[in-house]
C-alpha cells in the first residue's frame, strides 16, 4: 500500500472528526463513527503489516502544506511501519470494543469528534518525515487526548487530571522542540533524512538524548515524569484509556527511538547507562505504585509505567551494545524491547477494556466495592484472567516471551568493559526480575479482589455480563496474546526489517517460527508451542487421572474457613490489606510508609484507628516544590497588577532602554 | 529408534518424579520424627494419605467458581511439568532443549499465581491472608532465583539446565565464590518456596502464622490430593535442581545401556534420601520466624545471589 493511501485514511479520519462535530447535536453517531474508525484502522493496519512482511523499500511523500520552503514530509520506513501496526491494531480493537461500550457513554458529543482526530494524530506522528510535521502531529495528539480526558469534566478529579496533563504535555513538546532545534543544526535541516546525514556530535548529542528522554519520556511515563499518566488515563472513557495506555505511550517510545536511534544514530556509553538506569527505576517504581492503588484503572495506568520501564531497559541495553560495536546483541536487546512494545499494547488494551466492562456493570472502579464478578461476568472474567497472566509474564503467554528475550540480552551479552556498566547491567536484570515478581503479586491482587471472593456491594452483586462487541474485541486480544506467546519466532521474523534498520544487525531468522534461539541453541532456546503442548498434555493427563481415581462428584457446602465463616462480605481481604505486607517490606524506605494505631484513652467510647501514611517522593520532592515556587513568584508579581499608568509607562521605557543596551553590547 | 528411546526416557522421568515425590516427604517426616525421639509414621504414609484424599468426595464451598475447581489440576500439571524438565538421572532429556531454567521458574510462578487466586476465590479471610503472604514471599524469592539463574548462566554460558549440569561436571570449574553464594541462596529460596521452616510450617493448622496451609484451607478430597502432591513434587524439584547443579555426578549419558540408567536412578534415590534427611535436620534445629522477619531472611538470598552475579561481571574467575 502506498503512503498516499495511508495519508488518505488519515485525511478521512479528520473528515470524520469534523462531521461528527457538526452532527452530534442531531443524533448519537457513535456506531457509524466507531465503525468507520474500525474500518480505516484495519486498512492502515494492513498497509503496515504488508510493508513489514514484504520488506518493501522506504516510501516518501512531500505535500505542499506546513512550513514554507520545506513542505510536509511523510515517510514510511520499517520503524514507522512497525509502529503503524501497533497503533492501528490497538485502534481497531478499541473501535470495535467501543461499538458496544460507546452506547453507555453519557456525553457522546464530548468524545466522538475527538476520537477520530486522536487516532489520525497518532498515525501522523508515526508517518511524519520532518521535524515540523512531527511536532505538529505530536502536539495535536496531546491536545485531542487532553480533550478526551476532559470528556467528563464535571468530576473534580478529572479537572485536576486534565490540568496536570496539559502542563506535562506542553513541557514534553517543548523539550522535543529544543531537541529538534539542536538536531537541525545551524543550517536548518528539518527533514529527517537530512538530519541523519548531518549528525550532531559531542555535548550536543548528549543534550539531544537528554531532551528526548525528557520529551518523549514524559509522554511515555518515565519515572519521575510519569505523574500525569495515572491521573489522565483513568479519567478518559475506557476505550480511550486503553488507547492512551496501550498505544499512545508506544507512540512516545517511537518518538524516542526515532530521535535517538534514527536521527542521532545511538548514544555514548553514558547515554545508554542513563536510559538503562531510568528503565530499571521506572519498572520497579511503577509496579510498586500500582500495588498500592485500589482504583482499578489507576492501577492499570501505573502498571503501564512499569512496562515502559521494561521497554526502556531493552532500549538502554541496545544503546550500550551498539556503542561497543556489538551489533548482534544490540539487535537482540532491541528486538526484546520492540516485542514488549507489541505485547504490552495487546494486554494493556485488553485489561483496560475489561476494566471498562467492570465499570459499566458495577458503576465503580474502586476495587474495595467490587468482588465476586466471576459469577456474574464469566466471559469477561476469563479474558481478564488471560490478560493478567500475560502481563505477569506467565507461561505460555506473550509477556513471558519478551521478558525472556530481555533476560537473554542481559545474560548472553558480552561482559562490558566499562566499570559502571559491569554493575549496572546485572542490576538492571535484578530490577527486571523484581518488577516481574511484583507484577505477578499486583495482578493476583487485581483479579482476586475484583473477580473472586464475594461481592462487596449490592451493585457488584447485580452486575451483568457486558455486550457482545466488547467481548469479541477482548477475546481477539486474548487470542493474540496467546498466539504471540506460542509463536514468538514469527513475531521476531516480522520485526527483522525494523531491527536491521535501527541497529544494523538482526536476530537469526527463525525458519519455522517456533523455537526462539537468541544466540545459539546450546546457550538458550525457548519453544513456545512445545511448552504449550506440554502444558495442555500434562493438564489433560492429570485431569483424566483425577477423574478416574477420584471419588464422586463434588458436593457443595458452606465455606469452611477453619470453622468460623463470617457472613459479612466486608470480612474478606481487601485490596488495601492484600498489599499491606508488600507495603511494609518495600514501602518503608521508598514511600516512607508508616502505620500507627491510635488508641482512644481509657473510658472513651471512640473507636481505635489504624492510620496509614505514605509519601510520593516524585510528587512531593519535585512537583510540589516547583508549583510552590511558581506560586511564590506569582504572588510577588501580583504587585504589578495594581500600578498606576505612570508606573506602567515607566516599566515599558525601562525595558526598552535595557533591550537597546543589550543590543548595543552584543554587536 | 533414538527418538523413541528418548521419549521413553522422558516418560520414565515424568513417572519417576510423580511417584517419588511423596517418598521424599515421607523421608523428611520420618527423619524429623526420629530426631525428636518419636517413632514416626511409615515412609509410605504420604502415599496412603494421598490415596485416602483421592477417594473421598470433594466438598466445595457454595460460592466456589470454575477457577477454584480447575486450579488444582493446572497447579499439579505445571509443577509436574517443571519437575520433569529438571534432570534427575540423565541429562539427555529430549524436551530439555525447549525449556530453559528461566522457563522452569516461570512455570512455577504460573502454578503459584493460580494457587494464590484459588485461595482468594471463596472470599474468606484465611484465604486472603495466605495469598497475600505467599505473594509477598514470592516477590523476594523469585528475583533471588532469577539472580541464581544469572550466576549459573554466566559460569556455564547457558541457561539450559542440562548444559549447566554437564559443564559443572565435566570441566574443572573448581571451588568458586559465586557458586558457593548461589548454593546458599538457592537453599534459602528452596525453603521459602516450599513453605518449610523457618519461613512457614507445613504441619501447622489454625494459626495466624500459616501461609501455604491458609491458601488451601477450603480444598478437600481429590482437589486437596492434587495440591498436596503438587507441593511434594515442588519439593522434589528443588532437591533435584540443587543436586543436578551442585552435585552433578552419577548421571547416565546418552547411549548408555539400561543398567547404567538403573544405576543412575538408584544414585538419585540416594541423593533424595540424603537431602530429605538434611532438610529434617535443618528444620528441627531452627525455629519458625515471624512473618515480617521472613523478608530479611529472603533478602539475604537476594543479596547473595546479586553479589554472585556482580562478582562474575567483574571477573569471570570468581
Amino acid at each position: 500500500m502506498s503512503i498516499a493511501a495511508l495519508l488518505c485514511c488519515v485525511a478521512l479520519l479528520f473528515v470524520l472528526s469534523v462531521m461528527s462535530a457538526t452532527t452530534n447535536r442531531l443524533f448519537n453517531a457513535s456506531i457509524p463513527v466507531y465503525a468507520a474508525c474500525f474500518v480505516l484502522s484495519l486498512i492502515m493496519l494492513w498497509g503496515g503489516i504488508g510493508h513489514l512482511l514484504t520488506s518493501a523499500a522506504d516510501m516518501e511523500m512531500v505535500l505542499p502544506i506546513g512550513l514554507a520552503w520545506t513542505g510536509a514530509h511523510f515517510k514510511l520506513d520499517a520503524l514507522a511501519a512497525f509502529f503503524l501496526v501497533i497503533v492501528n491494531l490497538g485502534v481497531a480493537a478499541a473501535s470495535f470494543y467501543a461499538l458496544g461500550y460507546g452506547r453507555h457513554e453519557e456525553a457522546p458529543h464530548r468524545v466522538l469528534p475527538f476520537y477520530p482526530a486522536f487516532i489520525a494524530a497518532m498515525n501522523l506522528v508515526v508517518l511524519a518525515g520532518d521535524a515540523f510535521t512531527f511536532l505538529f502531529a505530536w502536539e495535536f495528539m496531546s491536545l485531542t487526548s487532553w480533550a478526551l480526558v476532559m470528556a467528563h469534566h464535571r468530576e473534580k478529579e478529572n479537572l485536576h487530571a486534565g490540568y496536570v496533563y496539559i502542563v506535562m504535555a506542553s513541557f514534553g513538546t517543548f523539550m522535543l522542540l529544543l531537541a529538534f532545534a539542536l538536531l537541525a543544526g545551524p543550517h536548518g535541516h528539518y527533514v529527517f533524512s537530512e538530519m541523519r546525514h548531518n549528525p550532531v556530535l559531542s555535548w550536543r548529542a548528549a543534550l539531544v538524548l537528554f531532551l528526548a528522554l525528557l520529551g518523549a519520556g514524559s509522554k511515555a511515563g518515565i519515572y519521575p515524569l510519569h505523574v500525569w499518566l495515572p491521573l489522565a488515563h483513568p479519567a478518559a472513557p475506557s476505550h480511550v484509556s486503553g488507547l492512551m495506555s496501550g498505544v499512545m505511550t508506544k507512540v512516545a517510545v517511537y518518538g524516542f527511538i526515532r530521535i535517538v536511534f534514527g536521527l542521532l544514530g545511538g548514544s555514548g556509553e553514558n547515554g545508554g547507562m542513563a536510559v538503562l538506569t531510568l528503565g530499571g527505576i521506572t519498572a520497579v517504581m511503577g509496579v510498586l505504585y500500582a500495588l498500592m492503588q485500589h482504583d482499578l484503572k489507576k492501577l492499570l495506568a501505573f502498571s503501564t509505567v512499569e512496562n515502559i520501564g521494561i521497554i526502556f531497559i531493552g532500549l538502554g541495553l541496545a544503546l550500550v551494545f551498539k556503542t561497543n560495536g556489538q551489533d548482534a546483541f544490540a539487535a537482540l536487546a532491541f528486538t526484546a524491547a520492540l516485542f514488549h512494545v507489541f505485547n504490552h499494547s495487546l494486554f494493556k488494551s485488553l485489561l483496560f477494556f475489561g476494566a471498562g466492562a467492570v465499570q459499566t456493570a458495577a458503576q465503580t472502579r474502586d476495587m474495595e466495592r467490587l468482588g465476586g464478578l466471576i459469577h456474574r461476568m464469566p466471559q469477561t472474567a476469563f479474558v481478564f484472567l488471560v490478560g493478567c497472566a500475560a502481563i505477569s509474564a506467565l507461561l505460555p503467554f506473550n509477556g513471558f516471551a519478551s521478558e525472556w528475550l530481555t533476560f537473554q540480552a542481559i545474560i548472553q551479552g558480552p561482559v562490558p568493559s566499562h566499570w559502571g556498566l559491569k554493575m549496572l547491567v546485572p542490576a538492571s536484570g535484578a530490577m527486571l526480575a523484581l518488577a516481574a515478581a511484583l507484577a505477578a503479586a499486583c495482578f493476583v491482587k487485581v483479579y482476586g479482589i475484583v473477580f473472586l471472593g464475594r461481592p462487596r456491594t449490592e451493585k457488584a452483586k447485580n452486575a451483568v455480563e457486558t455486550d457482545r462487541f466488547s467481548l469479541t474485541a477482548m477475546f481477539m486480544l486474548a487470542l493474540l496474546c496467546l498466539l504471540a506467546g506460542i509463536f514468538p519466532g514469527f513475531v521476531i521474523n516480522v520485526l527483522t526489517p525494523t531491527v536491521r534498520e535501527m541497529t544494523g544487525a538482526h536476530m537469526p531468522h527463525h525458519a519455522e517460527g517456533l523455537t526462539l534461539v537468541p544466540v545459539s541453541a546450546v546457550r538458550s532456546s525457548y519453544n513456545g508451542l512445545l511448552v504449550f503442548a506440554f502444558m495442555v498434555f500434562s493438564a489433560g493427563l492429570v485431569a483424566l487421572l483425577a477423574r478416574r481415581l477420584g471419588g464422586g462428584t463434588p458436593r457443595r457446602a458452606p465455606a469452611w474457613d477453619c470453622g468460623f465463616p463470617l457472613e459479612d462480605p466486608q470480612t474478606q481481604y481487601t485490596a488495601e490489606s492484600f498489599a499491606q505486607p508488600i507495603r511494609r517490606v518495600f514501602g518503608r524506605s521508598l514511600f516512607r510508609a508508616s502505620e500507627r494505631v491510635e488508641m482512644p484513652p481509657p473510658g472513651s467510647s471512640a473507636p481505635a484507628r489504624l492510620v496509614q501514611e505514605s509519601h510520593d517522593a516524585a510528587w512531593e520532592g519535585i512537583y510540589d516544590r516547583i508549583s510552590s515556587r511558581v506560586f511564590c513568584v506569582a504572588e510577588r508579581m501580583d504587585r504589578f497588577q495594581f500600578l498606576s499608568i505612570r508606573h506602567y509607562l515607566g516599566i515599558v521605557f525601562l525595558s526598552l532602554i535595557l533591550l537597546l543596551g543589550v543590543l548595543a553590547l552584543w554587536f | 529408534m533414538v527418538l523413541i528411546e528418548k521419549l521413553i526416557l522422558q516418560g520414565v522421568q515424568m513417572a519417576a518424579v510423580l511417584l517419588l515425590a511423596p517418598l521424599l516427604v515421607g523421608i523428611a517426616r520420618k527423619t524429623k520424627a526420629r530426631l525428636l525421639r518419636r517413632q514416626g509414621a511409615s515412609l509410605f504414609q504420604p502415599y496412603r494419605e494421598l490415596l485416602r484424599l483421592l477417594r473421598k468426595t470433594p466438598v466445595i464451598a457454595e460460592n466456589a467458581s470454575w477457577l477454584f475447581r480447575g486450579a488444582p489440576c493446572l497447579i499439579l500439571a505445571f509443577t509436574w511439568l517443571a519437575a520433569s524438565l529438571v534432570p534427575t538421572f540423565t541429562t539427555g532429556l529430549v524436551f530439555g532443549r525447549a525449556v530453559d531454567l528461566i522457563a522452569i521458574v516461570a512455570l512455577l510462578a504460573s502454578a503459584r499465581f493460580l494457587l494464590a487466586l484459588a485461595g482468594m476465590d471463596i472470599g474468606t479471610s484465611f484465604g486472603g491472608i495466605g495469598s497475600s503472604r505467599e505473594m509477598m514471599i514470592s516477590t523476594l524469592a523469585e528475583p533471588a532465583m532469577m539472580m541464581i539463574v544469572f550466576t549459573l548462566a554466566l559460569i556455564a554460558g547457558s541457561t539450559q539446565l542440562s548444559v549447566i549440569s554437564d559443564y559443572i561436571a565435566s570441566t574443572s570449574v573448581g571451588l568458586r565464590v559465586s557458586l558457593g553464594l548461589a548454593l546458599v541462596a538457592l537453599m534459602i529460596v528452596a525453603l521459602a518456596e516450599n513453605a518449610r521452616i523457618p519461613v512457614d510450617n507445613p504441619a501447622t493448622h489454625l494459626e495466624l502464622t500459616m501461609v501455604h496451609e491458609a491458601m488451601v484451607l477450603e480444598y478437600s478430597g481429590r482437589h486437596l490430593a492434587m495440591i498436596e502432591l503438587a507441593a511434594a513434587v515442588k519439593l522434589l524439584l528443588y532437591v533435584s535442581l540443587i543436586s543436578c547443579i551442585f552435585v552433578p555426578w552419577g548421571f547416565a549419558q546418552a547411549g548408555d545401556n539400561w543398567e547404567a540408567y538403573v544405576l543412575a536412578e538408584v544414585f538419585y534415590l540416594g541423593k533424595l534420601a540424603i537431602s530429605g534427611g538434611l532438610l529434617a535436620l535443618f528444620e528441627t534445629s531452627i525455629a519458625k520466624m515471624r512473618v515480617f522477619r521472613v523478608p530479611d531472611f529472603l533478602n539475604v538470598a537476594l543479596m547473595m545471589s546479586l553479589l554472585a552475579t556482580l562478582l562474575l561481571f567483574v571477573s569471570e574467575r570468581f
